[in-house]
């Protein structure tokens, strides 16, 4: 097995999709910014210059035309990766890919493929204003048709966007932008775990932390501080919520009896209501607990001197573990 | 969970509260850029509607005229100074760590300023998030922007009182409020106007696209006023549209102007025109104020990766305050006392400026839960009561460790 430097996620996304790129003269990238500057987090830098301005399209500033063009090149043969520049800009596009993208190949029998790509750097923790702090997975996830993925690491990020990009259905890959810069090992030697599969970041006895993209991390530092403190946390990094692999979910819970679902977006109506359902109906004689969800709140994120209230933290994360154990 | 413990923990945690936010985004030094000719062929130069030349000349215009009192003149490089010396301070205050992104309008003042003095009272303005000098004209306080670039708040001040809408970042939204804003004062039978705001980017948008067939189809009194300022973000305006932008309008059924935006004269004279038709049921009329974004898009971007210092020298040659300048001294209309007292204006506008921004709290954690319902929401009130209590249980732990 390969065992390459650490890299931050950032260059492990541009070296993904250079290496798809260079596999695939069909695959495309577009978007905002995305050329000479190299994407308003230079993700992208430097394709333009190696693969060209056909290949590498910077496209007028309109949502909807980016993702609806893509759309019309994914019919004609090519494999579009689009880049919305922050998530609170993706609605503009949200029409496009909900009433087109998601279901068209259902529509034409499965006799068309539309292998869209959609890149959002997406949730908080950056101090930015608003619309580019949000986290609006549970509007995708709640789609037919589309697939929705969000690395934690660099070899994630690496081998999930190339599965995403080879693959033939649309793919909404939310790309953790407040750990863009974090360092971990790239790999790109071993083979991958398929697309959808959940991964054990950590393994322990007492409870389950289930999480993805940004708020893994957020985990592992908590089973870090628990573990100080005696108690023993896995942690599970989805990778996938659409679709959720409730198998390794469920065979973490079986293990330890208790289960906290931690992400940014509302609490309300969002991932971890899915997940506590489900896993309630898989586990319902193993729980020790009910099933908690740690979240943001039903208000609009807040400006960025409160976010830090507002998101899921080491603090809050750990009350709701005390509260799942004190049952 | 014990109470102990969790002040234990939080003191233990201390690090895990306000983590700095870091900007994502690198500084990584530009290959140089292609030079473009910006100013676009002459023909397109020659349909700019100018009555200040770069030299500051007065020249006259068959369509648009502007007869201005001495007191008028001053008052608008008065505005124009002011405005850039704000835009200056708020970029210094970027840097020093007070705002968490500042986008400057350097280099766009005349654009703002002679567009913002041409509007009455009772006009309503829809702007983007750059228009630092039309809020100057409504009579914004000026330290009332910084918020949102602050992360205090997403506003920062009730847009009724002035008649200026809040800041919009979503690209090219307001131009629709804008529209619909302008059927509904024509249904109440006013004879206010209304001016959207946005840059040659949002051209793109659909919104805007949609903004012009409503306000066509409803003869809607709403002025378009686009600051071409040659760049979005990385991107030249030719990467949004192959025609002059004005030119658009015609193909949706009413007039557009290209005005050269950097001559605070003709961007007023050009606006009054407008506003003026829109007031009398001429429908709405799309401005193209030609322009120059003199610095970074905002603070967080790096220009030398995209475009040439030539290109960025050339506009400075057309500097809108320069040229009224050359103008009031020509003419007599400014001495040196006038120029000295605008200065010592401008520098107390400043530290005005900086002392209130520094000043600016940070707004309390509750604050997450207020106002995001109109008629409140029960499910609001629920979160809020877990929040406080939690957030008291931190005090409690405290309290116990301290032995009180
Ligand atoms: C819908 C949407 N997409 C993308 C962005 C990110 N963005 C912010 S400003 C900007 C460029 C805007 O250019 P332009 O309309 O010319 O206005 P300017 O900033 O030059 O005044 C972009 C792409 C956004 N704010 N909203």
């Amino acid at each position: 097995m390969a065992v390459f430097e650490k890299i931050t996620i950032a260059k492990a996304i541009n070296e993904s999709l250079r290496a798809s790129m260079e596999a695939d003269p069909k695959v495309l990238v577009m978007g905002e910014d995305v050329g000479k500057l190299g994407g308003v987090f230079r993700v992208t830098d430097g394709l333009q210059k190696d693969f060209g301005e056909e290949r590498v399209i910077d496209t007028p500033l309109a949502e909807s035309g980016i993702v609806g063009t893509a759309i019309g090149m994914a019919l004609r043969g090519y494999r579009p990766v689009v880049e919305i520049q922050f998530d609170g800009f993706v609605f503009p596009a949200y029409d496009q890919i909900v009433t087109q993208l998601a279901k068209m190949h259902a529509r034409a029998l499965g006799k068309v493929k539309v292998p869209v790509v959609i890149r959002i750097p997406y949730a908080g923790g950056i101090g930015a204003v608003e619309h580019h702090s949000e986290s609006p997975e549970a509007l995708f996830a709640h789609v037919a048709g589309l697939k929705i993925v969000s690395p934690s690491n660099s070899s994630d990020a690496y081998w999930m966007l190339q599965q995403a990009i080879a693959g033939d259905d649309p793919v909404i890959y939310f790309e953790p932008k407040r750990r863009y810069h974090d360092k971990s090992r790239l790999d790109t030697e071993s083979i991958p775990d398929p697309l959808h599969k959940a991964r054990i970041a950590r393994t322990g006895s007492d409870l389950t932390l289930a999480a993805y993209g940004p708020m893994v991390k957020v985990c592992q530092d908590v089973a870090n501080v628990a573990a100080e403190e005696g108690k023993s946390l896995e942690v599970v990094d989805l990778r996938s919520l659409s679709p959720i692999d409730f198998d390794t979910v469920q065979s973490s819970v079986q293990k330890t009896g208790r289960l906290v679902v931690v992400h940014e977006a509302p609490v309300f109506f969002g991932a971890g209501a899915e997940i506590a359902a489900r896993i309630t109906e898989r586990c319902f004689y193993h729980l020790e607990a009910p099933v908690l969800r740690v979240g943001g709140f039903h208000s609009p994120y807040p400006p960025s001197r409160l976010e830090d209230e507002y998101l899921p933290g080491l603090d809050r994360v750990l009350d709701a573990v005390d509260r799942a154990l004190a049952y | 969970m014990t109470v102990e413990g969790t002040a234990q923990r939080k003191n233990a945690r201390g690090s895990s509260k306000r983590t700095t936010a870091k900007k994502a985004t690198s500084a990584k030094k530009a290959s140089p850029a292609k030079t473009r000719n910006s100013g676009g062929p002459e023909a397109e130069q020659n349909q700019l509607v100018q009555l200040l030349t770069p030299e500051g000349k007065r020249v006259e215009h068959p369509d648009y005229s502007i007869d201005l009192s001495a007191d008028e003149l001053r008052g608008l490089y008065r505005d124009m100074v002011l405005t850039r010396k704000f835009d200056a301070e708020a970029t210094t205050l970027q840097r020093q760590g007070e705002l968490g992104l500042w986008a400057s309008l350097l280099g766009q003042e005349a654009a703002q300023i002679g567009s913002g003095r041409a509007l009455r009272d009772d006009d309503y303005v829809f702007p983007t998030y750059r228009e630092h000098g039309v809020a100057w004209c409504r009579g914004v306080d000026p330290t009332n922007l910084l918020g949102m670039f602050r992360g205090v708040n997403h506003g920062g001040w009730d847009p009724n009182s002035n008649n200026f809408h809040l800041y919009t970042i979503v690209i090219g939204s307001q131009t629709l409020h804008a529209t619909g804003y302008a059927m509904g004062v024509q249904k109440d039978g006013a004879d206010s106007a209304v001016i959207a705001y946005f840059g040659d980017g949002a051209s793109s948008q659909g919104d805007v696209a949609e903004s012009f067939t409503f306000s066509a189809v409803y003869n809607a009194p709403v002025v378009f006023f686009c600051q071409n300022n040659q760049w979005a973000i990385s991107e030249p305006t030719e990467k949004q549209t192959r025609v002059p932008l004005y030119q658009r309008a015609r193909g949706y059924g009413f007039p557009g102007v290209r005005v050269d935006g950097n001559d605070v004269l003709a961007c007023l004279a050009v606006t009054k025109a407008a506003l003026e038709r829109a007031r009398t049921g001429q429908g709405p009329m799309l401005i193209e104020a030609f322009t120059y974004r003199m610095g970074a898009h905002t603070t967080s971007d790096d220009p030398t990766k995209y475009r040439a210092d030539e290109e960025r020298a050339a506009w400075e040659a057309k500097d809108p305050i320069l040229r009224l300048r050359t103008y009031l001294e020509a003419e007599g209309l400014v001495d040196e006392a006038y120029l000295a007292s605008i200065d010592e204006e401008s520098e107390a506008l400043g530290k005005r400026v900086r002392d209130a921004v520094r000043a600016m709290p940070d707004p309390d954690d509750m604050a997450i839960f207020e106002n995001v319902y109109a008629d409140g929401h029960a499910l609001v009130d629920e979160e809020r009561a877990q929040f406080a209590a939690y957030q008291a249980s931190f005090a409690d732990a405290d309290a116990v460790a301290e032995g009180n």
